[in-house]
């Protein structure tokens, strides 16, 4: 038996015309659980966040493909994003609120703590030299 | 799709989003916007969201340094048109305690700064 009901998987480069694509995608995923508008975009936000992440900190705006999957049972939906960038060498620091590592390209910090808010459980694991993976779960109510 | 229109009236820099804004269109924003503001000397912007419904934290990043920019000078930065999601992640950020809420565009243009 499957694990989940439904599953998708997206790989595309890390190009910041692809955040786009993920949103999309995202929302598609979640329409047959018929989420709220708010839901939606709370969905919708962390990906993005996630997924930009990827491309300005992760790749540095340079060569590299971002993995998106999404699985689904009942309920309950699970998000990751991934890359196989530069990864994180202080993962408790990155995700202070207003940090960032990138102030001159106009970065607020706040990417992690709108992951947090908008989700019910947020689980980052990274490598320094291999990458990072970032995990949400939001259940639709 | 062009992330947004420009338009200089009444000492104000208006941009009316049409796409999302995240880290992508933002880029184009900013650059746009800088090459606006110095060419015209005007010391106001006044971000329109009417026509979007979609920001992340990029979108936060690209009005906080606008936001730098004209207060160096005594200007300020004015929104209208923001959606229920876009009002909610500009709450969270705080960002809605330092800007200038107007109803309409109009609004912003008739008060002279
Ligand atoms: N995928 C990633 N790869 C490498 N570093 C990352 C990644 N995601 C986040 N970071 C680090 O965590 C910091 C905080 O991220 P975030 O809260 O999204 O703020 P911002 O993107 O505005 O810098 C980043 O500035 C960066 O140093
Ligand atoms: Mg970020």
């Amino acid at each position: 038996m499957d694990k989940y009901e439904n599953e998708m998987w997206l790989t595309f480069q890390a190009k910041s015309c692809n955040e786009a694509l993920a949103r999309m995608a995202v929302a598609g995923f979640l329409t047959p659980l018929n989420p709220t508008l708010t839901e939606l975009a709370d969905a919708k936000t962390a990906v993005s966040e996630a997924v930009t992440n990827a491309i300005i900190h992760g790749y540095e705006e340079k060569e590299g493909l971002v993995e998106l999957w999404c699985a689904r049972t009942g309920k309950e939906v699970w998000f990751s994003v991934k890359d196989y960038g530069c990864g994180i060498e202080d993962i408790v620091t990155a995700m202070e609120p207003m940090y960032t590592t990138k102030p001159e390209e106009e970065r607020s910090g706040m990417g992690f703590s709108f992951m947090e808010a908008f989700t019910d459980e947020l689980l980052v694991e990274s490598v320094p030299g291999e990458g990072t993976v970032v995990k949400m779960k939001k259940i639709i109510r | 799709m062009q992330a947004a229109e420009y338009e200089i009236r009444e000492g104000w820099l208006l941009i009316r989003l049409c796409a999302d804004l995240d880290h992508h269109s933002a880029m184009a924003v900013r650059e746009t916007a800088d090459r606006m503001l110095e060419r015209s000397g005007v010391k106001n912007v006044l971000f329109d969201f009417s026509g979007i419904d979609f920001m992340d934290s990029s979108g936060i990043g690209v009005i906080m340094g606008r936001y730098r920019q004209v207060s160096f000078w005594g200007g300020r930065v004015g929104v209208t048109g923001a959606s229920e999601n876009i009002a909610r992640i500009m709450n969270f950020s705080g960002l809605n305690k330092i800007l200038s809420h107007y109803e309409t565009v109009e609004d912003a243009v008739k008060e002279t700064v």
